[in-house]
């Protein structure tokens, strides 16, 4: 070469990429849409594809219209797309699964900075916001195999379900959240390949088994019900709306943990884990302040812990 | 482990590479700053015959170390030369004779105590040769009456890949080390010394076993494979369990750490009276045919030895001095080798250029994780850009010793390493 290419250390990079650990997040969320296609047949797989689809195109157009470089490459949006997708219920129209990922990738991601800046988790606010919008549409379940909109009850209303039927995901519910053994799954594979630690889901799951049986309910019939699952294992370890240090993250699952129960029990809506982890978004930044590391053989170790 | 690492690919391919030497150069180019401190000032002048070993710069400030000369020839020019670094210091040029004629000023110190052993150190040129090159006779230079050393640390743990120049060290020269270390618990009066040495060279490992089986004080410490395991920290602690803490020297904890080829080089030394005139160097990268390690006389050309490893100029992208994590860039394929430097790197295209997009931070927490010394370098780098000089002091900025794993681990790539430098000037 003429020149010598002159730049600063380190000259090796690993092989991560953002777009790496989203794919993985992707192939861990594989088993959860397979079970859904299953369970609630082809409509399923079709909205989860267009949920994709949409969070990709919006988010390319966000890009052109506010002239950022284009970031769809890095998967983020399409990771938003699924994991909002799996929130919804199996007969919910197309156009109200639009403006919830409209919500989540234009609103919640875009207009506060794109990538890394959004403070909340923008599926989660994309189904608070359709939730909160249209609650019929939001509540009416099909039962699992057959393609007729009936209103069904999920376990979570009516208590009554199979402890078996809940883990392999035999009821009626949100896409990704019956099916409790393709997440658990896919968690056990996210942890594998090192994308998240088992801290904030077995802090969240933890602590919402404890509050039942305190609570007098059934400590694993609450775990398997609702969206436990799928929040804690996907949404309570998004690596940009939850705490980065160890400590912060199970300070983050206990407390999405109290907030759920306390929804579940006393609040007048059946499941609470999503206004926790939005909840807990937004404390996360006092968390982070909180949590700093105390760097080795610092001096002065109060100066770490101390807030503006 | 209080300090954490990060795995890296060893690709020690040289490990087993028999040292090999460097036909002469014609030419050497000799910088008069190859230490860290105050830089030599020229003793010759253009036109003057100079023999191996003779001194050709010194200074008179404490913070320095005396350079010699590698090769017997004529000085033919004395110039101002841009190191790497960016630093620009003069350095003499001497056209090689072919005979390498010995200096007489190169014969065996006489040492008697720690003052004669350290003024002796003073004057071989020896620093830090782990790659600092902190003068080596002000590190032992310590008062052992008001604060007595008890640990001598030799690092060998050579935790950069490719680099394989200290396990040659071991494995070519064991007695020289052994001794060495000998040498410096003696005149330091140290009970303990143990010897560093990453897993990955079992066979350095069972042979300084055999070797100080019978050396009481000596003990043999296999760490484990991880970067930045030589980081004279995170060494030290893993030797004997003592952190030395910020703005803390080693010796005010009671510990000195040397380099394995330091410890080396002061036992010849003492033995010959040979200064620091020649260096054992690493070459290998994916743009040299046949990587190796070479002895080779300080301030030969980096070109002699990549034509010598069987490199084409054109093909090398990049040069690196020192290893991937912490090497330095150099930007002429005709710089100088220095005392301080253990490997030359040279990389194509291919490895050289940085393909990968940079992405906003996901806050994924990788560089917390991995920092060693437990800072918070994606907190740090928001520091950073938004000036706040406050929060960098707080978030103890100055901690950060650049072994690069914050970088090295990001997976939106982002410059974490290179940001933290920039903070430390920010808020000098």
């Amino acid at each position: 070469m003429e020149k010598l290419i002159v730049s600063p250390s380190p000259h090796i990079r690993s092989n991560v990429t953002t777009a790496k650990v989203m794919s993985h997040v992707m192939i861990a969320l594989v088993p959860a849409v397979a079970a859904a296609t299953v369970i609630f047949g082809g409509r399923a797989l079709m909205l989860i594809g267009f949920c994709i689809a949409v969070a990709v195109v919006l988010e390319r157009l966000c890009g052109i219209i506010m002239k950022r470089p284009d970031t769809t490459g890095d998967l983020s949006a399409a990771v938003t797309g699924l994991i909002f997708a799996l929130n919804l219920p199996p007969t919910i129209p197309f156009w109200i699964a639009f403006i919830g990922v409209f919500f989540a990738i234009v609103i919640t991601k875009q207009l506060f900075g794109g990538l890394g800046c959004n403070f909340a988790n923008p599926a989660i606010v994309g189904r608070i916001v359709i939730m909160l919008s249209f609650p019929a549409a939001m509540t009416t379940w099909a039962e699992p195999f057959t393609t007729d909109i009936t209103t069904f009850a999920t376990p979570l209303a009516s208590k009554s379900a199979n402890m078996l039927d809940m883990f392999l995901g035999m009821t009626s519910g949100c896409l990704g959240e019956t099916c409790s053994v393709a997440l658990i799954v896919g968690g056990i594979y996210l942890c594998i390949v090192r994308v998240i630690t088992p801290s904030a889901p077995l802090a969240f799951v933890g602590t919402v088994a404890l509050f039942s049986f305190i609570a007098g309910e059934d400590p694993l019939y609450q775990v398997l019900s609702g969206g436990l699952l799928l929040g804690s294992i996907f949404m309570a370890t998004d690596y940009v709306t939850t705490p980065i240090t160890q400590t912060g993250k199970v300070i983050f699952g206990i407390g999405c943990g109290i907030i759920t129960c306390v929804i579940r029990f006393y609040g007048s809506s059946p499941e609470g884990v999503s206004y926790a982890i939005l909840l807990m978004n937004i404390v996360t930044p006092y968390i982070n302040m909180l949590c700093r590391t105390r760097p080795v053989g610092a001096k002065k170790p109060k100066a770490q812990e101390g807030e503006k | 482990m209080l300090f954490s690492g990060i795995s890296l690919d060893h690709k020690k391919g040289t490990a087993s590479s028999q040292t090999l030497r460097l036909p002469l150069p014609k030419s050497v180019r000799i910088p008069m700053s190859q230490h860290m401190g105050t830089p030599c000032d020229p003793l010759v002048k253009v036109g003057d015959i100079v023999s191996v070993g003779q001194k050709i710069g010194d200074s008179a400030a404490f913070m320095s170390t005396p350079v010699h000369s590698s090769v017997s020839g004529r000085v033919t020019s004395i110039e101002d030369y841009l190191l790497a670094s960016g630093k620009v210091c003069k350095a003499v040029v001497i056209e090689t004779d072919g005979t390498q004629t010995v200096s007489d000023e190169v014969k065996p110190p006489e040492v008697s105590d720690l003052k004669s052993f350290v003024e002796a150190i003073k004057q071989s040129g020896c620093c830090g040769l782990g790659g600092a090159g902190f003068p080596t006779h002000i590190k032992l230079n310590v008062d052992i009456k008001e604060k007595p050393i008890h640990s001598l640390v030799i690092n060998a743990a050579e935790c950069e890949p490719y680099i394989t120049s200290d396990c040659r060290e071991l494995l070519e020269s064991p007695d020289d080390v052994i001794d060495g270390i000998e040498k410096v618990m003696h005149y330091l009066e140290i009970p303990n010394c143990y010897i560093c040495i990453e897993k990955n060279k079992p066979e350095a490992i069972k042979l300084m076993k055999e070797k100080t089986s019978n050396k009481s004080g000596i003990k043999i410490v296999s760490l484990k494979s991880s970067y930045p395991q030589g980081a004279e920290k995170v060494v030290a602690y893993s030797a004997t369990g003592i952190v030395v803490g910020e703005g803390e020297l080693p010796a005010s904890k009671g510990i000195i750490v040397l380099n394995v080829s330091t410890s080396g080089f002061i036992s010849r030394y003492l033995k010959t009276g040979m200064p620091l005139v020649e260096k054992r160097l690493t070459l290998d990268g994916d743009a040299l045919r046949t990587p190796c390690n070479v002895f080779v006389p300080v301030g030969t050309a980096v070109s002699e030895l990549i034509s010598f490893a069987d490199g084409s100029p054109e093909a090398i992208a990049k040069l690196l001095a020192g290893g991937p994590m912490m090497g330095m860039c150099l930007y002429d394929i005709n710089t100088p080798v220095t005392k301080t430097n253990n490997a030359i790197l040279a990389f194509t295209e291919k490895l050289a250029k940085d393909k990968s997009d940079k992405t906003a931070c996901i806050s994924c927490g990788r560089c917390v994780r991995a920092c060693p010394m437990k800072l918070m370098p994606t907190e740090l780098e928001k520091a950073y850009i938004s000036k706040d000089k406050e929060m960098l002091r707080k978030l103890k900025i100055n901690l950060c010793m650049n072994c690069g794993s914050c970088s090295y681990v990001c997976p939106a790539k982002r410059n974490l390493a290179e940001t933290n430098q920039l903070a430390k000037d920010f808020i000098r």
